[in-house]
């Protein structure tokens, strides 16, 4: 991409290629910078913190896009992330009981109900032929009445070396920046540079077609809701380790679900699946974060945060949907 | 079905044919309705008298009320996950206006109303001139219309419905012959089935309805005007969730929770009544028994003494089944 650059023609391809929700980024922060500069005390544009935490905002619904962007790209859907990231929060911090030599068995369950929610959502939809909208919110209300019969409020808590992944830093780096980095990298490189990133956008484009030109189109859609719950899981594991402790809310309370598919789809991915990209989606979710920020600035009601939230979703969603030819259901 | 001496045996043969054509042609929501129903009644003896079966009636009624409205939007091939959220800003909007006075009562109820066919047309113009799927545009409708509802009351409420009020919801009708004791919810929802029954299953609209829901374009292409009627069946579910609201206040009171989840009961009701999710099939009392199906299933979930928190997982569990068992019959048929 750098390379790219050099010419002027090469620079001009570039920006094509950049995803449009970058430029509603850029958009946003510069409307966002004139409301705190003039409305509140400017601190979103001078203070570094301020602009870090941005940035740490954007880990946590970051993270779970990245896999809500695979499944979504495989023409399929998952709305059961915010209850895995509840479950894993609540679990984590259960098992560990603030001791350090628990770690290690918590992250390895919380993994393992990750891999089996995924799988369990992905089977439901591709061998039982249910539609995915009805499959995950089926396999929610299912995580949501096992979570709130066994566990009412905070329970246990993280030790203190594992809230590193929450708030430690590598020089001036914050660990879960880095973290989501990571997670970004590794879900571009799956889809563009792996034979998998093919099949999936294969299989979203058009199902049949991939069946009979013979990809194995189950297994990859399982596979895809496998990565989206690990991304919940991490994002689990992310707000556990900052809030340290979990409760059954967390991921509920966040509206993982509602907006990790709104950042994906305002970041370039089609709902009907086949094509879109991480990069698209992590523009999204920046967008959130600094429309979350600037309301901490302005010091905005929360309820009023909620509605603003909602209307923010349907137009910035309606702002790809609406040049559309296809009736939307 | 007389009963003669002389009838051969391949008359009776025939006979019983035709019975077992006419017992298959039963929806399967019906003996599942009843099996359930009398295991509630065997456990628990209330439910043996005639008081009891209305008292539970009165409480399925919002519920199916819900499942209808929500049903025709399913029909049409979408979905109205903001029903719960417009009852809890019934509930707790109504706290807000009626402000203890009687006499506001009625105006209430009105304005109510009115704010109910706007979110249903917010809903249905979103879903048919911005293009989002109703999915997206609904559960934003969730945030937004809770939003409103708690930024409203400041997060809690205050003060009580009146009785003229909560007469929808709880009272009854006396001394009504046969009957005794006939809840008043209970006639409002069989009022509604009824108009929902001909609108559904007798006019144009409804057959429009389930075209749309079957396949746009064709429908589109024969002349359908599919904005319009798309638009019609989300406000005719914003508008029947706003009795359910009325309702449900009438039956328990004020408070903000009330409509947690009950998107999803209605969906589920919907779905075991056998509306067929994404369009094309839907019928009013087969929905209707299916509210009745899920209530009474949370009945027996009580009585077995299982924690609340279950109810959400059995859902799960209903929501699934139902869907792969249509998905599985369709498939057969083919």
């Amino acid at each position: 991409m750098t390379t790219s650059a050099i010419s002027q023609n090469g620079f001009l391809r570039f920006i094509r290629r950049i995803p449009p929700v970058y430029f509603f980024l850029i958009l946003v922060f510069v409307g966002g910078a004139i409301l705190d500069v003039t409305f509140a005390d400017g601190q979103m544009v001078t203070n570094p913190t301020i602009l870090t935490n941005i940035l740490v905002r954007s880990v946590a619904l970051g993270i779970v896009a990245v896999g809500q962007t695979f499944v979504i790209i495989g023409a399929s859907i998952d709305l059961s992330v915010a209850l895995v990231v509840s479950v894993t929060a609540v679990m984590t911090s259960f098992i560990m009981q603030g001791d350090p030599a628990k770690v290690p068995l918590a992250i390895g369950v919380v993994l393992a109900i990750g891999v089996v929610t995924g799988m369990v959502n992905g089977f439901i939809i591709t061998k039982l032929k249910v539609n995915a909208f009805i499959a995950t919110l089926g396999t929610t209300l299912i995580l949501r009445g096992i979570l709130n019969a066994s566990f009412a409020n905070f329970k246990g808590s993280v030790p203190r070396s594992f809230e590193y992944f929450g708030y430690g830093k590598i020089g001036p780096v914050p660990v879960s920046i880095l973290a989501l980095l990571i997670v970004l990298l590794a879900g571009w490189f799956i889809l563009a540079r792996t034979k998998y990133g093919f099949q999936l956008y294969g299989t979203g484009g058009n199902v049949e077609v991939a069946r009979l030109s013979g990809l194995r189109t189950d297994r990859v859609l399982i596979i895809a809701h496998i990565i989206s719950s690990l991304t919940a899981v991490l994002t689990g594991l992310f707000l556990v380790s900052r809030l340290r402790a979990g409760a059954p809310w967390i991921g509920t309370d966040g509206v993982y679900d509602l907006e990790s598919v709104a950042t994906t789809v305002i970041g370039g991915t089609a709902l009907a699946g086949g094509k879109g990209g991480v990069w698209g989606t992590i523009g999204g979710v920046l967008i959130f974060s600094v429309i979350d920020t600037l309301f901490n600035q302005m010091g905005v009601n929360p309820f009023m945060k909620n509605i603003l939230r909602g209307v923010i979703v349907i137009l910035a969603v309606a702002s790809y949907t609406i040049r559309s030819r296809r009736e939307a259901a | 079905m007389t009963t003669t001496t002389t009838t051969n045996s391949s008359q009776l043969a025939s006979m019983f044919g035709a019975i077992w054509a006419l017992i298959k042609k039963i929806p399967p929501i019906y003996p599942i309705f009843f099996a359930i129903f009398i295991t509630v009644g065997i456990l628990n003896p209330n439910y043996q008298t005639m008081n009891g079966i209305f008292v539970f009636l009165r409480r399925a009624s919002p519920l199916a009320i819900l499942a209808i409205g929500q049903m025709m939007v399913l029909a049409s091939g979408g979905f109205d996950l903001s029903m719960g959220s417009m009852v809890t800003f019934v509930i707790v909007g109504s706290s807000m206006l009626l402000s203890n006075d009687p006499e506001k009562a009625l105006p209430t109820i009105g304005i109510m109303m009115c704010v109910g066919v706007l979110v249903g047309l917010i809903n249905g113009l979103t879903v048919s001139y911005f293009k989002i799927p109703s999915l997206i545009v609904t559960l934003g409708m969730l945030l937004l219309v809770k939003g409103v509802a708690m930024y409203w009351s400041g997060g809690a409420p205050k003060g009580y419905f009146t009785d003229n009020f909560r007469v929808f919801g709880r009272g009854n009708f006396e001394n009504v012959p046969i009957f005794g004791k006939f809840p008043i919810a209970l006639l409002i929802m069989l009022i509604i089935a009824v108009i929902a029954y001909f609108v559904f299953h007798k006019s144009n609209f409804g057959k429009q309805i389930l075209a749309i829901g079957d396949n746009v374009r064709a429908s589109q292409l024969s002349g359908v005007r599919v904005r319009l009627v798309r638009t019609l069946a989300f406000v005719i579910s914003a508008f029947l969730a706003v009795i359910a609201g009325v309702l449900l206040g009438g039956y328990g009171g004020i408070s903000t929770n009330v409509g947690d989840g009950l998107e999803f009961q209605a969906v589920s009701a919907a779905v075991i009544g056998g509306a067929l999710l994404l369009g094309g099939k839907g019928s009013v009392p087969n929905v209707i028994f299916g509210a009745f199906t899920l209530e009474a299933l949370f009945n027996l979930l009580n009585l077995l003494g299982l924690p609340k928190p279950y109810k959400d997982a059995v859902q799960g569990l209903i929501i699934i089944g139902a869907v792969a068992y249509a998905a599985f019959s369709t498939r057969k048929k083919r």
